[in-house]
C-alpha cells in the first residue's frame, strides 16, 4: 500500500507540473486549450529521440520545454492570427501533433529501459548521498519496513523541481507581462483599451502553458522508461481534473495558493486512481467509473457541507426573527440594541 | 447533519482504504523463492480487454493450475487492466511491486515495459509482444534479463504464410494494409508485409488510422485500389474489426488478418496460433520459475510453438473469393463454432 502511495506521489508530482501548464491557459488565459493532448507527446518524443541519439537528458528535458513552447505558440498564432475559434485552435493542433511526434520518434514508440536518462542520473547521485538509508530506516521504525520504496531521490527532486516551477509561475504572473496576461484572461477588451496587446499575451500564455506540459511530457518518459505516441491521450482530461479537484479541495484566494492547490489536486489524482485500481471486489473494467465516482465525492462533499451550514444559517436567522417579532413591543428596542450593539 | 455528512465521507474513503488493503497479505517465507510457500500471489497486468489478450490470460491460469498452482487454493492472481491507456500500467506495476508480488504476469508490450521499469527483481514473464528486443524488454530471445522472460506474438513464418497465400492462391496483385502507425506491433510487421510483397511482385497500399473510429473510413479509401486487405495484429484496427468485415463484404474484398481470433470474426484467413496456448506456454515458464527450478534469466524468449494457416470457408464466400478444394493441404478450414 505505502509503495503504492509513493509511486502515486512521485507520479502525481510530475503531472503536476502538466496541470499548471493547464491552469494557466485554462484559468488564467481562459483559452481551452486542447493542445495539452498533442504537446505533452511532443515533449516526450523530442527528449526520449534526442536521449536514445547520445544527447544528455538534462539538454534533451530542455529542448523538449522549448519545443512545447513553439507547439503553444502556434496554437495562439492560430487563434489569433487565424481567427479561428479557441477550441477549434487547440484541437487543429492536437491533431497535427500527432504526425508531427511520429515524426519526430520516427516509430510510434521509443523505448528507455537501457538508457540513461534524468532520471537514472538523479537515482544514481541520490544513491551516493545515502539518504534513502535514513530515511528507510525512519520508515522501519514506524513498521512500514517491508515496502521501502526503491529511491527517494526522484521524489525529492521533483518535488523541488515542481516548486520551483510554481514559485516562478506566481512570480511571472506579477510582472508587468504576467498581470497582462492575466487581464487578458479576464476582460480583452479593457485590456486592448489600455493599449495592450492581446495577441501577444495570448500566443506567449500558450506558449509557456504548453512548454510546461511538454516538460511534465519529457519526464514521465523518462520515469516511465518510454515514450509512445499514445500517451497524451485523455492528457487534458487529467489536467483539468487536477486543477479543479485542487481549486475545490484547497481554495482559490491568491494565486500563489491556486497554483499549490493545483498541485495537490494532481497529486490527489494520481492517488486515487491508484486507490481504484485496489478496490478488489470490482470488475477490473470498472476501475474508470471508480475514479469517477471518487472524484465526485471529492468534488460534491465539500459543496453539500457548505449548503448545510447555510441552511442551519439560514434557519436560526429565520428563528432570532420569528422571536423577536412575537416580543412585545416595549422589549424589542432591548433587544434590538442587544442584536445591533449601539456604536 | 453536517458531522453525519462529513463522518459519511470519512467512512467512505475509510472503507476504501481498508478495502484496497484487504486480501492483499501474502503468506511471507523466509527462503528467495526456494522451496514451496503456502501461498503465492501473481500479479496480472494487461493492457486493455481484448479477445486475444483476455485467451492469453486465460491460458496462463490453466497452465499454473494444470502445474499444481490452483486459483484460492495456493495461488491468488491479481488481475489489473490499464484500460488501453498508458499513464495506468506504471501505477499498476508500481502496485505490485508494493504488494510484493511473487511473480507478474505482464499481457502486451506497454505492460511489459513499465513492469520492468518498476522492478529488477520480481519475476516478471510477458506475453503477446511483438518485438521484446525492440521494446528494449531484453537483449537477445537466448539472453534474457535477469528477471524478466515470456512469449512472443510474432511467429517469423506467420506473416510469410499469409501473405504469399494471398498472393499465389488468392491472386492478388494490389494488397491494401490498414494499421495505427502509432503502434510500434503494425510498424514491424508492415515492414514485413513490404518485403514479402515486393519479392513476389505484388504492391502494398496503406492506410494508417489513429483512432478506431477513422478504421471504416480507411477501409472505404481502399475500394476500388486494392484486391484484398491485409490486417496486421493491430489493436486500434482489431478493436474496430467489424466495420472493416462490413466493407469487405459489401465491396466483394477478400480480407486477410494477423491472427485466428480475428480470422473467426469473419476474415477470409489467417495463419496463427491460438494466444490461449502463446498464454499456456508461458504460464508453463511461470511454473518453472514459482518452483524454484530456473530463474528467468535461464529460459529463453519463446515463440509460439503451433502455426497454422486457417480459412474461414463463410467469409470467403461473403467475400467472393472462391474456396478451393486443393487447399485442404495447405490449410484447415474453419467453418464456425
Amino acid at each position: 500500500m505505502f509503495t503504492a502511495i509513493f509511486g502515486a506521489f512521485e507520479a502525481g508530482i510530475i503531472y503536476a507540473i502538466m496541470a499548471l501548464g493547464v491552469y494557466l491557459s485554462f484559468r488564467v488565459l481562459d483559452f481551452p486549450d486542447l493542445t495539452v493532448d498533442g504537446s505533452f507527446v511532443t515533449g516526450a518524443a523530442v527528449a526520449a529521440t534526442m536521449i536514445v541519439n547520445g544527447m544528455n537528458p538534462f539538454i534533451a528535458t530542455i529542448l523538449a520545454l522549448i519545443a512545447g513552447f513553439a507547439a503553444g505558440c502556434l496554437t495562439g498564432v492560430l487563434h489569433t492570427f487565424g481567427k479561428i475559434n479557441a477550441l477549434l485552435s487547440g484541437i487543429l493542433m492536437m491533431i497535427a501533433l500527432y504526425s508531427i511526434n511520429l515524426r519526430i520518434m520516427g516509430k510510434s514508440n521509443v523505448p528507455l529501459l537501457n538508457s540513461e536518462t534524468a532520471m537514472t542520473n538523479i537515482r544514481d547521485a541520490w544513491d551516493k548521498t545515502g539518504f534513502d538509508s535514513i530515511f528507510n530506516s525512519i520508515l522501519s521504525t514506524v513498521g512500514l519496513g517491508d515496502s521501502l520504496p526503491r529511491t527517494w531521490g526522484i521524489l525529492i527532486v521533483m518535488l523541488i523541481v515542481t516548486f520551483t516551477i510554481k514559485f516562478l509561475t506566481d512570480q511571472f504572473l506579477k510582472t508587468e507581462i504576467g498581470l497582462a496576461i492575466r487581464a487578458t484572461g479576464d476582460n480583452k477588451r479593457m485590456i486592448r483599451s489600455l493599449s495592450a496587446n492581446t495577441n501577444v499575451t495570448v500566443i506567449l500564455g500558450l506558449g509557456i502553458s504548453n512548454a510546461m506540459v511538454a516538460f511534465s511530457g519529457a519526464l514521465i518518459a523518462q520515469q516511465g522508461g518510454f515514450a509512445d505516441v499514445g500517451m497524451g491521450i485523455g492528457m487534458i482530461i487529467i489536467g483539468l481534473a487536477s486543477v479543479i479537484i485542487g481549486e475545490a479541495l484547497f481554495g482559490t484566494k491568491t494565486i500563489a495558493r491556486t497554483t499549490l492547490a493545483v498541485i495537490g489536486g494532481a497529486i490527489i489524482y494520481r492517488i486515487v486512481v491508484t486507490l481504484a485500481l485496489r478496490v478488489d471486489f470490482l470488475e477490473p473494467g470498472d476501475m474508470k467509473l471508480i475514479t469517477a465516482t471518487i472524484v465526485i465525492l471529492a468534488l460534491v462533499t465539500p459543496k453539500i457541507i457548505d449548503s448545510t451550514k447555510e441552511k442551519k444559517r439560514k434557519a436560526r436567522k429565520q428563528a432570532e426573527f420569528i422571536a423577536f417579532n412575537s416580543l412585545p413591543d416595549e422589549r424589542k428596542g432591548e433587544a434590538d440594541a442587544e442584536i445591533k450593539p449601539s456604536p | 447533519m453536517k458531522m453525519n455528512l462529513k463522518s459519511i465521507s470519512f467512512a467512505f474513503v475509510a472503507g476504501l482504504l481498508l478495502l484496497s488493503g484487504c486480501g492483499k497479505e501474502t503468506v511471507k517465507n523466509s527462503g528467495s523463492g526456494e522451496g514451496a510457500k503456502e501461498k503465492y500471489t501473481i500479479g496480472i497486468t494487461q493492457f486493455v480487454a481484448h479477445p486475444s489478450l483476455d485467451a492469453a490470460t486465460e491460458g496462463f491460469k490453466k497452465a499454473l493450475e494444470d502445474e499444481g498452482f490452483k486459483d484460492g487454493e495456493n495461488v491468488e492472481f491479481d488481475f489489473q487492466n490499464a484500460q488501453a491507456d498508458m499513464n495506468n500500467t506504471q501505477t499498476i506495476a508500481n502496485n505490485f511491486v508494493g504488494d510484493k508480488v511473487d511473480l507478474i504476469f505482464a499481457n502486451a508490450t506497454p505492460s511489459a515495459v513499465s513492469a520492468l521499469n518498476a522492478t529488477k527483481d520480481i519475476p516478471i514473464l510477458f506475453t503477446s509482444v511483438t518485438d521484446p528486443v525492440g521494446a528494449g524488454l531484453v537483449d537477445a530471445f537466448d539472453k534474457p534479463g535477469d528477471n524478466i522472460t515470456g512469449t512472443t506474438d510474432n511467429h517469423p513464418e506467420g506473416t510469410a504464410k499469409t501473405i504469399n497465400f494471398i498472393i499465389e492462391e488468392a491472386g492478388a496483385k494490389t494488397i491494401g494494409i490498414i494499421y495505427n502507425a502509432g503502434e510500434q506491433n503494425s510498424e514491424v510487421q508492415v515492414e514485413e508485409v513490404k518485403k514479402l510483397a515486393e519479392a513476389k511482385g505484388a504492391k502494398i497500399v496503406e492506410a494508417s488510422v489513429s483512432t478506431s473510429a477513422e478504421v471504416k473510413q480507411a477501409t472505404e479509401s481502399l475500394v476500388g485500389r486494392v484486391d484484398a486487405i491485409y490486417v496486421p495484429t493491430d489493436n486500434t484496427v482489431v478493436s474496430a474489426l467489424e466495420s472493416v468485415i462490413f466493407v469487405a463484404n459489401s465491396k466483394k474484398l477478400p480480407l486477410f488478418v494477423g491472427e485466428l481470433d480475428s480470422m473467426k470474426r469473419g476474415a477470409v484467413a489467417a495463419s496463427g496460433f491460438s494466444y490461449y496456448d502463446l498464454g499456456y506456454q508461458t504460464g508453463k515458464m511461470a511454473a518453472e520459475i514459482l518452483k524454484g527450478n530456473k530463474k528467468p534469466s535461464e529460459i529463453p524468449v519463446e515463440l509460439p510453438s503451433s502455426l497454422t494457416l486457417m480459412i474461414n470457408k463463410k467469409a470467403a464466400e461473403e467475400q467472393g473469393l472462391e474456396v478451393k478444394q486443393e487447399w485442404e493441404k495447405i490449410a484447415e478450414f474453419f467453418d464456425g463454432e
